[in-house]
Order: structure tokens, then sequence, then C-alpha cells
């Protein structure tokens, strides 16, 4: 009897040895499995910690000696005192501009505004991109329309005359320091278009599915249905847009700030930082190499945590393998004839 | 089919009123177009003032100044009335003059541009596809996800320093020192190594020969002081056309079909018996001789494919005319190569010929090769910048498609049928990875235009984003509806290309009508 209680599991595959994962719990497995995106997460937290740490946030100051608009004496011709053996910082390890101010002081300062707006633009971008995508989507008809006709619309603008546009108008109306928040914003408003069309499709199709009828036959009201049967279900495709989408809004900050339309002097963003030094690459080249590498840093780990993400969510593309094709193909067994000629 | 190009572009109207109503209100609110006269000091400030609110309409509110505007730019798309009005740049220069410069640069930087992205980006793309999880697909995945990853200024200053001054520096004097060589000879054969497949020995000896084969171009390219008087010769045209002979025969036919192979030596020996015919010829170029003579290239590939004859012509015609288009752009390079001490050594050169802004020498004289190389130098950095940015995505495109089309089973039916990894890879996934790709490019294309925005600004490039972002800070509405309408049509045209070309190229999509 025992050993037949014991062997009734493994045949219905149902015993606590074999206990299925959750959707999520096969997703996080997937991604630990990434090296390149977990190293690429472990670099992102640690220039994030790095930079809100060394700069100070929100009025708390941080642990370095310097502000990134205060003017010191130049020493040693503001060159890097950054060592790495034996590791010290020294006076000023990432150099100092001709003023005299600190460069690693502004690329934190740096860091932490693009980054910021970043976010912004993510999390406002992603919410107005789910909520078009999810009502055209789910109500079709003319509510699809509308919805549709008005991403196209903002489609067919350049998202850069739109960024600009709205960023320009945002520093008129806002104080100062809440800058960079409106640029992140009125940004926002505008990278919704391409998640709204990929939420629409996923939700186009996923409303035909038994589970939905099922629920709606449940008495799910509607903003149930999208809410909690639909959604959860697309949250994957959403999840590595707006983490993809994300490297490109850095990208797209740094660049508008860089002409000269996104943050402005006296706030600092990376952009703006190689905006004003690059005349000066010649002379002082560490004034540009110092934000340059922090945003392709900055960009490159999201892009690996994003391709990470994808990888986790959608294991479609791993059934392919070449080499083990390639290796089937030359294990099997050739005809007797011209074998030589392949 | 009718009905439904008639309704998208119907659509497409109405999305261009509603958005370019939208760009005009937003331009005209983001500042005052009077502030730089406000804040002089001039004592006609007032006639100023006036001449300027007379010139772009400023009493009338914006709204009803977006009308006036598209009355004037409604007639530009009549046909045959010649009377296209975009209105004033707030200078008092015609929009239409400006953008048209502007329009004709921004393509020229833009289509190079992109038909490089694309062919290097997918090439990349089926390559590590088809050797997934090794060395090479990792090192190219890496460089992918870093070129996406770099902000256009920043690479735009990098070149600068490098590829444009760094270089000039060195053809002051063109000697390379043996430091550099062995460096870049063992760049080469790492290179080498990892894209060589096989055993390990034969990957070492792959090394080997890459290490000695850029070792000695490098030594012999020094000794001979070749930068400064750059050229092919029939030698190296030669050996250059026959190893592309074989590659092209290899793609298109395969090394068995005899008949393919020699079709693409013919064309080698075409090329290589016209080359001094051609020169005299050459000496007197213009822009409608060099299309004609690349039509009549392509003519002679169709001609001698068809001519070798055999079971299957069209396997020879694609050889042999893939062939003779690169020979003959060898020969074109190298008419190019020969006028560059004449370009080298004019005075408005003065020695530095790759330019770090601007997009011609002003007041440069000289022959049709000269004003080419003074282009083509010009147009070199900000097309390197764009083509790193581009080539990222296409190599990601390509590579996903291509993996998605080798899990198809369709293939492993090809395969079954014992059909040669040649035909498998060119016949049946290479076409069909290309579908989805083709439909990203057209869509992309549209797109592009607007998008070198960043790019002209950083080279100070005369192209339509210089135009625009110049306009935008000078609150100056008129080129920026200009642009607009120019990128806004674009995306539109483009968008509904991409999705003919989509039911055009996969016979599953079909279009509602």
């Amino acid at each position: 009897m025992t050993t037949m209680t014991t062997s009734a599991p493994e045949i219905q595959g149902t015993g606590p040895e074999k206990q299925g994962l959750s959707q999520g719990q096969i997703v996080r497995k997937r991604f630990i499995g990434n090296a390149a995106a977990i190293a690429s997460l472990v670099i992102f937290v640690m220039i994030l910690v790095l930079a809100f740490s060394a700069g100070g946030f929100m009025g708390i100051p941080g642990w370095w000696k310097y502000t990134h608009n205060e003017v010191n004496d130049l020493i040693n011709g503001g060159r890097p005192t950054l060592q790495v053996f034996p590791f010290s910082f020294g006076e000023h390890p990432f150099g100092q501009d001709r003023l005299g101010r600190d460069t690693f002081a502004q690329t934190m300062r740096g860091v932490q505004i693009s980054v910021l707006v970043m976010f912004i633009i993510g999390i406002v971008g992603g919410a107005i991109g789910v909520v078009v995508g999810a009502l055209a989507g789910y109500f079709r008809g003319w509510v699809d329309n509308v919805l549709m006709r008005l991403t196209d619309i903002v489609i067919v603008i350049p998202l850069i005359i739109l960024a600009a546009v709205l960023g320009q108008m945002a520093s008129r109306v806002v104080a100062s320091n809440l800058q960079p928040l409106a640029l992140g914003l009125m940004v926002g408003l505008v990278v919704w278009t391409g998640l709204a069309r990929l939420v629409r499709a996923e939700f186009l199709s996923l409303r035909e599915r038994e589970f939905v009828d099922a629920a709606r036959i449940a008495g799910a009201s509607n903003a149930r249905i999208i809410f909690r049967h639909i959604l959860p279900n697309a949250v994957g495709v959403i999840i590595v847009f707006v983490t993809l989408s994300m490297s490109s809004a850095i990208l797209l900050e740094t660049s508008l700030s860089y002409v000269g339309m996104g943050v402005k002097a006296p706030d600092v963003s990376l952009g703006l930082l190689i905006s004003q030094n690059q005349e000066a690459f010649s002379t002082r080249p560490w004034l540009f190499w110092w934000p340059g590498m922090f945003i392709v840093a900055i960009c490159l780990c999201i892009n690996f945590i994003g391709d990470g993400l994808r990888d986790a969510f959608d294991p479609r593309q791993k059934k392919f393998n070449a080499k083990r094709a390639r290796d089937v193909v030359a294990r099997r067994p050739r005809p007797a004839g011209p074998a030589k000629e392949q | 089919m009718v009905t439904y190009i008639v309704r998208r572009l119907f659509t497409a109207v109405l999305i261009l009123l509603g958005a370019s109503f939208l760009v005009y209100q937003l331009t005209a609110l983001s500042g005052d177009p009077l502030a730089d006269l406000r804040e002089s000091n001039q004592p006609n400030k007032e006639q100023l003032i006036q001449q300027r609110v007379e010139l772009l309409n400023l009493d009338v509110p914006a709204p009803l100044r977006y009308f006036r505007w598209l009355g004037g730019a409604a007639q530009c798309l009549v046909p045959f009335v010649g009377s296209c009005d975009l209105g004033f740049a707030i200078n008092g220069q015609p929009v239409t003059e400006a953008l048209g410069r502007a329009m004709g640069m921004t393509i020229l930087l833009v289509t190079g541009a992109a038909i490089l992205a694309v062919v290097v980006g997918v090439c990349l793309g089926i390559v590590t596809a088809l050797r997934q999880y090794s060395t090479l697909d990792y090192g190219v995945t890496f460089m992918a996800f870093l070129f996406f990853s770099l902000p256009v200024f920043w690479v735009a200053v990098l070149l600068k320093e490098y590829a444009a001054i760094g270089f000039n520096n060195f053809l002051r004097e063109p000697h390379i020192p043996p430091a550099t060589i062995a460096v870049i000879a063992l760049v080469s054969g790492i290179l080498w190594y990892i894209c060589a497949r096989g055993t390990v020995k034969r990957r070492l000896l792959a090394a080997v020969t890459g290490f000695v084969l850029a070792a000695g171009i490098l030594w012999a390219l020094s000794v001979t002081r070749w930068f400064s008087t750059p050229g092919l010769g029939l030698a190296v045209i030669l050996i250059a056309g026959v190893a592309i002979a074989f590659g092209a025969t290899t793609l298109a036919a395969g090394l068995k079909n005899r008949r393919a192979l020699y079709s693409a030596l013919a064309a080698v020996a075409v090329g290589l018996v016209l080359y001094f015919p051609l020169q005299p010829l050459l000496a007197q170029a213009t822009t409608l001789m060099i299309a004609l003579l690349a039509i009549a290239t392509i003519l002679v590939g169709i001609g001698i494919g068809y001519l070798m004859g055999g079971y299957d012509r069209r396997q020879n015609i694609n050889a042999a005319a893939i062939t003779a288009v690169l020979v003959a752009g060898m020969v074109l390079l190298d008419r190019y190569m020969q006028a560059w001490p004449a370009y080298f050594g004019n005075s408005r050169i003065n020695g530095r010929p790759i330019a770090t802004i601007g997009s011609e020498t002003p007041n440069l004289r000289g022959d049709y090769w000269v004003q080419g190389l003074d282009t083509f130098t010009h147009l070199l950095l900000p097309t390197i910048a764009l083509l790193l940015i581009s080539l990222a995505s296409y190599s990601r495109y390509a590579r996903s498609s291509m993996l998605e089309i080798m899990n198809m089973d369709y293939i492993r039916t090809a395969r079954a049928k014992g059909l040669g990894e040649r035909t498998v890879v060119m016949r049946h996934a290479f076409r069909n990875a290309l579908i989805p790709i083709a439909t990203i490019v057209a869509f992309d294309i549209g797109g592009l235009i607007g998008g070198a925005v960043i790019t002209e600004r950083v080279f100070a490039f005369a192209g339509m984003g210089q135009l625009f972002i110049e306009a935008l800070v000078r609150v100056d509405p008129n080129p920026v509806m200009g642009v607009f309408l120019v990128t806004g049509i674009m995306a539109l045209v483009f968008n509904l290309i991409a999705d003919l070309l989509y039911s055009a190229l996969d016979p599953r999509v079909r279009v509602k009508v």
C-alpha cells in the first residue's frame, strides 16, 4: 500500500516535490538565471545608490563634501584624483571644470536628475499607454477609432518636436527646482504611443479568450475584467516595453538637454554637462568622459535588464539552438555516395 | 485594394490636418517671436517689430494664422500650378526655398546611412542567428546593446576627435609605427579566431592568417605611402574581384554550380578589360553618366548570366550581377582615389580632408571627382554616427526574425528533404526572415528623416533637423511647419508602404478591403 501511495503522486505529477510554479515564480527564476541581466541590475542599483547617497537628495545632505554648483580652488589644474590601486577618491575624483566646480558632484547630480526624469517618463508614458491601449482594445468600436486616430496624430508628430515644445513650455511655467519633473511629465505625455498600440493588440486577442467570457458570465464589471483578468495577462509585454523605452527615454532627455531644450542651467543633467564641456575635450577630457560614461552605463544596464525580462517572460526564442541543430545534422548518418560534397 | 489605399490616404490627410494644427499651436505658444527685438537697443526698434508682425501676420491669433498657413500650403498639393506658399521664416526668407535645400541634404545623409545600416545590420543579424550562443553571437549582441546605448552627441564628439582630427594628423605623415601595426594585426587575428568555425586548430590557423594578412597589408600601405596617393590598381581589383566572384556565387548559387561561378568570373574579366578604356570616359564624368554606367553594369551582369545558360539561369544571373556591381564599385572607388591627391592638396582643404562640421567646403573648385570626395568627407562622420545607432536595432531585429524562422516546421522539412545548408538558409529561411525586416525598414525610413535632428545639429549639417531646431529656438512656426509637413507625409506614406509591403511579401496577410 505504501509503495502505491508514494508512486501515485508521481504519476499524476502533483506531489509536493513537483508542485507547479506560479507564473511569477517561473519568470523570477528565469530572470535570476540570466547572468547578464542580474549583473546589469546590480550595477544599475550601485550607480543609483552612489549618485543619491553622494549628492544627497530632497534636502537630505549626502556624504560628498562638495555640491554641484560650488566653486572651489583649482587643484592640480583640475585633473582627476581618482586612484584605483590603492583605492582613494582624493580631493576631486573626476576632476574639476574651468571654474573649479567638482565634476564628481556635478556628475552625481546629473545622474540623479537624468534617472529621475527617466523614471517619470517611464511611469507617465507607461500609465497613459496602458490606459489608452486597454480602453481601445477592450471596448473596440468608436472608442477604439477615436483613441487610435489620436495615437496616430501623436505618432506622426516627430517625438522631438513634441518633447521640445512641451519641455520649453513647461520650463516657463514651473519653478526652476521642479523643472526636471515637469520635463519628465511632458515628455511622458508624448512617448506612450508605441505601448498603446502594443497593449491594444494584446487586449484584442485576450478579450476573446474563454476566461474573459467566464468572468463576464460571473457578473464581473468591465473595470474588473480589464484590471483583474486581462491586464495581468498582458503585464509581461508591458513591463518589457516600458523597461526598454526607459533606455530611449534617458537618451531623449540627454539629447534634449544637449540641444538646450531640456534641463537648463543652473541645474545639471548628463546631457547638459556634455554640451557644456564638449569644447574642452582636448584640454579637459575628463569633463566630457565621465558624464558620457554614466549615460552609456545606465542605458546599457537598462537594455540588458529589459532583454533579460523579455527572455524571462517570453521563452519562445530559446527553442531553436543553432549549435544543437548543427550537431544533430553532423551526427546524422550520411547516405552512401558523394558524402564529402556538402 | 484600391479602396483600401484610398481609405488609408483619406485617414492620413485627416491625421495630418489634426497634427499640423497641433504643431502650429504648440510652436506658436512655446514663446515670443519678438523677444530678441524687444530686448534690442536699436533706434528703429518699433519699426523692426512692426515689420516682423507684418511679415509673419503676428497680429492674427495663432489658430486663425494656422488656417492662413494652410491655405498657402494647400496650393503645394495642386500639381502644375507652381505656387507653393509655406510662408516666410523669421528672417524673411521663403520657407519653400530653405526647405528644398535642407531636404536635399538630409535625404543625402539619411539614405546613405539607412542603406548601409540595413545591409550591415541584416547580415550581422543573420550570421549571429545562425551561430547562436557562439562567441561571435555574444560579441555582436553586446556591441549592439552598446551602440544602442550611445548618445549620438557623445559619439559625435569622439568621432570628431579621433576619426577626423586624429586621422587628419596621421595623413600629414602617413607612416604607421610598428607598434600600431602589431596591435591592429593582433585585433584582426582575434576577430578571425572568433569568426572562424570548426576545431580549435582550424580557428587558430584562421587567427594566424588574419594576423599575417593585416600586418602585411598595413606594412605595405605604410611603406608605399599609400595614404598620400591612394588607389587600387588592376592587381588589387583582380584579386578582390575573384574573391567577390567566389563569395557571390557561394551565396547566390553554391560553388557546385559551375556555370554560376564562371558567369561571376566572366563579370570580373569584363570589368578588368574595361578598366583602361573607361578611364578617359570617367575623366569627364557627370552624375547622369555614372547612373547610366551603373545600369549598364547590371545589364552586363544579367547578360553574362543569361548567355551562360544551364538549367537555372536565374542563379547565374544573380551571381554575375552581384559580382559586376561590386567590381564596378571598385573601379569607381579607384577613380575617386585617383582624385585624392588633387583634393588633398586643394588650397581650401589644405591637407585636412576629413571635415568635422558642415555639409560642404565653401568655394571649393574642382571636377566631378573632387566635388564628390568633398561630399564624402563631409558625410563620413554623420553617416558613421547614424550608422552605429541604427545598425544595432536592425541586427537585433534580423537576429530574432531569423531565429524564429529557423524554428519553423518548413525549415525542418527542408532539412529532412536533404537540401544543402546553403539552400535551406538562403532560399527557405533568409527570404522569409526578410519579410518583417522589410516592413520595419519601411516604417523606420519615414521616421529617420525627422530623426536625424540631433545628428545634424551636432555636425552643423545644413539639413532639415538644423532648420527645425533653429526655427524652434526662435519661435518661428513656418519653418517648423515646413519640416513637419515633410516628415509627417513621409511617416504616413512609409507607414502605408510598410503595410502594403507586408501583404505583398507575405501571402498569409491580406489587407481588409
